[in-house]
């Protein structure tokens, strides 16, 4: 099969869907301009003209409702946005319309509003351009999330995105788009809701979502030279989560790592935890690890970076550690309540 | 439309709004927050009038009036306000989120601001389309200080977007004087002319005034000129939330209070008639009679209806 990039991958969807379905409006700031966004929305341009790839004022807040006031009337439009830190200031109409309005007005209508957001971490980004949101996203029912790794991917969700009656956010890590890969030239759908083994294994899961599946993958290359059979599993989707192939593999391999761009603490990795402590709790033979940046926001400074951005080494080392920690045997810790008496 | 027309217009909504506070007040049986627009009729049913059936309106948190001024159908929202299937949103939206697509009723919703976004991207798809349809959207003194304000006139200024945006200046947000939150020698209308916007300061209890602006405005975005703002100033008589008076709690004075009372806009309207319609008081109490009818039975039959499946709680979050 004929290999593309990321970013040309994310831009052939963007074509072929919009030449399929005049109602795509492709929107945001610059989506016209020299640089096309990282070259992802170039093609469109040069395609469409400004009546259908426009760059559109600094408003992300109206902007929104906007898009969901157009969506709600037929058009469908495809909002980018540089970095997804800029989303905050667009969570109303994402959260309070978008992910609602179906629900709310009982099930008559919907808003398919489709949004991209560019995830800039590295090269000094610093607190408020390199942070990944899909805990955030993640949380709203109403939402589809989807956090492509692969251009295979990053195609295919698109193509669900671009086709859905139900709003869908895309999350894209700018590290990811010169990343090459074998790519169908035909529009080929990738549902939501339905992970990927990127590679199997039998001693312990990885699970990771977009650049972190790359990470996983370089840690597991490692691992098996230590003698360690690790399996990745790539979400592909933050929102629906596939519960399934998570806990299928876990029940196989009894170990769980998760790897995540973004904060332990009521995140992504923690909802991973979550479902197999709730489904397939039998199956860990050790505790699960999460692999996350540390509880500070993103500094700037290189050594500093470097710290706080976890990659293959941290995986590899989770991972070692938790196969240890399960060979061993794991002494047995009283409850911290017992014995205890008053005063309260 | 005729005067005659409008003003029993907003007898049905005075109507409809006093039967279901009292009942709201008395049964606590319909529980969803409820904001009254007595005492603004007129800003609601000129607008409307002036508006055809595939135009479109947005309103807000207090937007009973304008749902059945473009004519929503009231049995669905009294069975909105009970919680039942039958309800415009099938009981999943309440008071705040009132729909009916069919009337061109767009949408309600409760964050402040937010439709006059909504209203836009609608006139942006129109626009696309090349309907010569409008979008309305209205809104309070209190959503002109929002960002989205700001965003959504720049964004349909610039694109010449057919959308009309209706500030019902009624001068309070929540307790909240105007004056205590924007600053002196300056005007809603004024914000919207320095976008480049057609603005206009109309009296919102004057409805043919209003209804006479309105028509102009609906003119000139159907026309291709862009968007239209109308500031109405009126004025709310009960409290922010809820079926009750808030002069009694010294939330506003109580001179100020009757001060509108004395230019209610359908006394108005009534006076104004007289001279050349000498049966129109009689017609007045007339529709009065009909109309706390309607309501009643509306009533009668919302609670006479089921309440959603539980086993539907969660049909409408996807599609299916």
């Amino acid at each position: 099969m004929r290999k593309l990039t990321y970013s040309q991958a994310i831009s052939e969807a963007t074509v072929q869907c919009m030449e399929a379905d005049p109602s795509i409006v492709l929107a945001g700031q610059s989506v016209d301009d020299h640089k096309g966004v990282y070259g992802t929305t170039g093609d469109a341009f040069a395609r469409f003209g400004s009546a259908r790839v426009m760059d559109i004022p600094n408003g992300e807040n109206a902007f929104a409702g906007i898009a969901v006031g157009a969506a709600s009337m037929g058009l469908r439009p495809l909002v980018v946005h540089t970095r997804d830190d800029f989303m905050f200031l667009a969570m109303d109409g994402i959260f309070n319309l978008a992910a609602k309005w179906r629900y709310m007005y009982g099930n008559r209508g919907s808003a398919p509003v489709v949004m991209r957001g560019i995830i800039g971490r590295g090269w000094g980004q610093g607190a408020t351009h390199s942070q990944s949101l899909q805990s955030l996203f993640g949380h709203f029912p109403g939402l589809y999330v989807a956090t492509p790794a692969s251009p295979a991917d990053a195609k295919g969700l698109l193509i669900s995105a671009l086709r859905a009656d139900t709003p869908v956010i895309l999350l894209e890590n700018r590290g990811l788009y010169g990343l090459e890969g074998e790519v169908p030239e035909e529009p080929v759908a990738v549902p939501f809701g339905k992970g990927r083994i990127a590679r199997a294994g039998d001693d312990i899961t990885i699970v990771a979502a977009s650049l972190m599946v790359h990470e996983a993958e370089r840690a597991a290359e490692v691992l098996a030279g230590h003698g360690v059979s690790a399996e990745v599993v790539d979400v592909r989707s933050i929102r629906p989560l596939d519960d399934a192939m998570i806990c299928e593999s876990v029940a196989k391999t009894g170990h769980l790592v998760v790897a995540d761009t973004s904060w332990a603490r009521y995140g992504f990795s923690a909802e991973v935890a979550a479902v197999v402590a709730e489904n397939v709790p039998q199956a860990l033979r050790a505790p699960v690890r999460r692999v996350t940046p540390p509880d500070c926001p993103a500094p700037v400074s290189w050594p500093l970076e470097n710290a706080f951005n976890p990659g293959a080494e941290t995986i590899t080392r989770a991972c070692l550690e938790t196969l240890r920690a399960a060979q061993d045997s794991v002494p047995e810790i009283e409850d911290v309540m017992a014995g205890f008496i008053g005063p309260y | 439309m005729e005067p005659r027309q409008l003003l029993r217009n907003m007898v049905r909504i005075r109507c409809a709004e006093e039967v279901i506070a009292d009942v709201y007040r008395d049964e606590q049986q319909m529980r969803t927050p409820v904001h009254f627009s007595i005492g603004q009729e007129a800003t609601a049913v000129g607008v409307c009038a002036a508006l055809r059936r595939e135009d479109v309106v947005y309103s807000g948190h207090r937007c009973h009036a304008h749902y059945l001024a473009k004519g929503g159908d009231l049995r669905a929202m009294v069975a909105e306000f009970y919680g039942r299937e039958s309800g415009c949103a099938s009981g999943r939206g309440g008071s705040v989120h009132l729909t009916d697509q069919e009337a061109g009723f767009a949408a309600s919703s409760a964050i402040l601001g937010e439709m006059i976004s909504v209203a836009t991207g609608a006139a942006w798809a129109f626009a696309r389309e090349g309907a010569p349809r409008v979008a309305a959207t209205f809104f309070g003194d209190g959503a002109s200080e929002e960002g989205v304000f700001h965003e959504s006139l720049n964004f349909a200024a610039l694109h010449r977007l057919p959308v009309i945006f209706v500030c019902e200046n009624n001068q309070y947000a929540l307790g909240s004087p105007v004056d205590a939150r924007q600053p002196p020698g300056t005007s809603i209308t004024g914000r919207a002319r320095g976008y480049g916007i057609r603005a206009e300061q109309v009296d919102g209890n004057d409805v043919q005034a209003v209804y006479e602006a309105a028509h102009k405005a609906a003119l000139h975005c159907r026309e291709g000129n862009g968007p239209y703002f109308l500031e109405l100033d009126t004025y709310r008589w009960r409290e922010h939330v809820g079926p009750h008076w808030d002069h009694e709690l010294g939330v506003r004075p109580r001179d100020e209070v009757e001060s509108w009372i004395e230019r209610c806009p359908i006394r108005r309207t009534t006076q104004a008639l007289r001279a050349t319609d000498p049966g129109i008081e009689d017609a007045v109490a007339a529709w009065d009679r009909e109309f706390r009818a309607e309501v009643r039975e509306a009533i009668a039959l919302a609670k006479a209806s089921p309440f959603p499946r539980v086993e539907d709680l969660l049909s409408g979050t996807y599609e299916n």
